[in-house]
């Protein structure tokens, strides 16, 4: 039944919203084309069928927070050729990574009436803190024409086409006029990950960093001019902290202003 | 197959197992144990990992909750956006009117379309039809997996216009809009917006000459009531067996524990027990609120004002669409800009209350905030976590009924029961609160 010269593509879930696979499932005019050309061979969300791996490419959402999740991303990766990882939980530890800012049973016990129950790591981590990866692919959620893309480069041997610079790039692009600089509207874009489209700045508000850092971030001078602009030390550590705080440079941002 | 045979499985000891169900939102898993054919135990178990949401909410700003919340669930965050603005609003004493209201509706009817068709056509319908998948359905069934796609891109694409992107917009905030869509940019999907009108028809037509299983239970049906309109933001929350209650009063009414099979709660009515929330509540009791046209295609193809077979919950789901269709229209045809796009809103210290219309059954928020607009107290139910109890329950009355049935058959009639409820294990792991209250 299986047509074996098609490459097999595999989705995981980690702790996540499920929003960046749904990405997949939102080619709306794309995902039969594509069904054509790879076969979806374990893909939950979509399938109740499973082919056996190894997989030509795995797609992995999702952070690791819990023991058994740290021991089957070391499974995932064994049966994947090429491994990327999807969405700011995947590569940053989403927003769940709260936690690591703070004491983990403290929330169990705030949320749970029996916090024995729940077993849980006490930090939310990203996918390549446990295994080489070999795309990252940013957002909260990921613009899915870049999950194309990503999908297309890799069944093509060929690196993907998805640039590093910031936010502020796709403003320019776009035209819009700078939030910050015209209205005084504080912005993350300048030390943001592009891949949106600047969607924020063309909506009339600041970007919120759903993206992550870009490449190479200056979040220091953004931040004095955050303050400039009336922004209070709690402010900042707020803003650093939401879907990508436990990126590197988000996250020694943010423990800066802390004080 | 002989009828000995048949009587012999009937009989025999069996442990049904579904370690990881497939076409959910979310990491959950059945087990269901029959011994000599008596059934002994159904369990729903929810392992999605726990995210804390409620306790991570603590100490944000009030303005923040509406893009937090909104991820946890990719497939519904308007239901949290609307949600959790609607109960930071109430907290500081503000009710909006006029086009911002009537944008906040239309955001959700993108969202009912996107989310409702996702589930009748790509997750839900193969089961019906004997298929793992709506990719190898589309094999035979081209073209209605065809128009479902371009249907739920319809659902998206005003999610789009109005939000920004179509999972986690932007636009969003507490006291309205950031941008407020201009009229042109509405009236451009006002063509689309016909054509999925007429396939939404067709979609009812096609869902109800599907066969259904026979199982017609007596639920206490749970959903917000307008007394205008078909819910989606506002109401009091009543059911088919007296209840009519101010949003406020959820706490008193409805009981949650902790059960050790599960991340997600339970949830009961006080001194009575389990309750359904979702599409055949929401249609059950508010038909005089859908619009002719859906009823009257929802009467002419068998369905009755109410519906208790859980597995017609796939037409219900599309009469919901093609009602979803005609509201957005509606609305985009009567929108006037607003003067402003958002009402600035001054924090004051008190609770507020949140309670919307998910595609997938109502979602409760409550959050209690300082006078600087810090959160200081979070609770949140979602819908699924209040089906469980119900869904375990539906279980209990349709397996001994199949038990002639062979075991993969039978595994896949109890996932298709599961996915009866549309079930975002996602969400419903998220919110485990832990008393009634803290204050």
């Amino acid at each position: 039944m299986r047509d074996k010269s098609k490459p097999k593509l595999a989705v995981w879930k980690f702790s996540s919203c499920d929003g960046c696979q749904l990405s997949l499932l939102d080619c709306e005019d794309e995902l039969l084309d594509l069904a054509s050309k790879i076969e979806i061979a374990n893909f939950p969300e979509a399938s109740r069928a499973v082919v056996k791996g190894p997989y030509e490419l795995s797609l992995v959402e999702g952070s690791i927070s819990t023991p058994h999740d740290a021991q089957r991303i070391q499974e995932v990766r064994r049966q994947s050729k090429f491994l990327v990882t999807i969405g700011a939980c995947a590569t940053a530890g989403g927003i769940q990574a709260l936690r690591n800012f703070a004491d983990v049973a403290e929330f169990a016990r705030y949320v749970y009436a029996a916090p024995q129950y729940i077993e849980t790591l006490s930090n939310s981590t990203p996918i390549a803190y446990h295994v080489f990866v070999d795309f990252e692919l940013r957002g909260c959620p990921i613009n899915k024409a870049q999950l194309v893309e990503v999908i297309g480069a890799f069944l093509n041997n060929r690196r993907p086409n998805v640039p590093h610079y910031s936010v502020c790039m796709e403003c320019k692009r776009r035209g819009t006029i700078c939030v910050m600089v015209a209205q005084g509207i504080p912005c993350l874009g300048p030390v943001t990950h592009a891949g949106c489209g600047a969607l924020c700045p063309a909506y009339r508000r600041g970007c919120y960093g759903c993206f992550g850092p870009m490449e190479t971030p200056n979040t220091v001078a953004l931040s004095s001019r955050w303050k400039e602009l009336g922004a209070a030390n709690a402010d900042l550590v707020r803003a650093y902290r939401t879907f990508n705080a436990f990126s590197e440079v988000f996250r020694k941002e943010s423990v800066a202003h802390e004080r | 197959m002989s009828g000995n045979r048949k009587n012999h499985r009937a009989n025999q000891s069996r442990t049904i197992k579904v370690d990881y169900l497939a076409r959910v939102e979310g990491e959950g898993a059945l087990y269901v144990r029959v011994r000599n054919g008596q059934l002994q135990d159904v369990k729903l178990k929810i392992f999605e990992p726990p995210r804390f949401f409620e306790a991570l909410l603590r100490g944000r700003r009030f303005t923040e909750a509406p893009d937090i919340t909104a991820r946890i669930c990719g497939i519904c965050p308007i239901a949290y956006l609307n949600c959790s603005i609607h109960a930071m609003e109430d907290a500081c004493g503000v009710k909006i009117n006029g086009p911002i209201r009537e944008l906040r509706r239309l955001i959700y009817c993108g969202e009912w379309i996107e989310s409702h068709v996702l589930h009748v056509a790509m997750l839900h319908a193969p089961d019906f039809l004997g298929y793992d998948d709506a990719i190898r359905m589309a094999k035979d069934h081209t073209e209605i997996v065809q128009a479902a796609l371009r249907l739920k891109k319809v659902g998206n694409e005003i999610v789009r216009v109005v939000g920004g992107r179509e999972i986690h917009p932007v636009n969003m905030r507490v006291g309205g809009f950031y941008r407020a869509p201009r009229k042109f940019e509405l009236t451009a999907l006002a063509e689309d917006l016909k054509w999925a009108r007429d396939t939404a028809i067709e979609l009812i037509r096609w869902t109800a000459g599907l066969s259904f299983p026979d199982l017609e239970r007596d639920y206490e049906f749970v959903t917000l009531r307008h007394a205008e309109e078909y819910p989606l933001n506002e109401g009091r929350l009543v059911s088919n067996k007296g209840l009519d209650i101010p949003v406020s009063d959820f706490y008193s009414t409805f009981v949650e524990e902790q059960v050790q099979h599960s991340h997600a709660l339970h949830s009961t009515v006080r001194n009575r027990g389990t309750y359904l929330v979702g599409p055949l509540a929401r249609y059950s009791l508010n038909f005089d609120h859908l619009t002719p046209l859906a009823q009257e295609t929802a009467l002419s193809v068998g369905l009755d004002k109410v519906c208790r077979n859980p597995f017609q919950s796939i037409i219900v789901r599309s009469v919901e669409t093609l009602y979803a269709c005609e509201e957005a229209l509606r609305i985009i045809e009567a929108y006037e800009e607003p003067d402003r796009p958002y009402v600035e809103i001054a924090p004051q210290a008190g609770r507020g209350y949140g309670c919307t219309e998910a595609p997938r059954g109502t979602l409760f928020h409550t959050y209690r905030i300082d006078e600087q607009g810090i959160i200081l107290d979070a609770r949140i139910v979602p819908p699924t976590a209040q089906n469980q109890k119900t869904i375990e329950a539906d279980l209990r009355e349709f397996v001994p009924k199949h038990l002639d049935l062979s075991t993969d058959e039978l595994t896949w009639k109890c996932e298709q029961a599961v996915r009866n409820y549309d079930p975002c294990i996602s969400c419903a792991t998220h919110f485990l609160k832990l008393e009634l209250d803290r204050e």
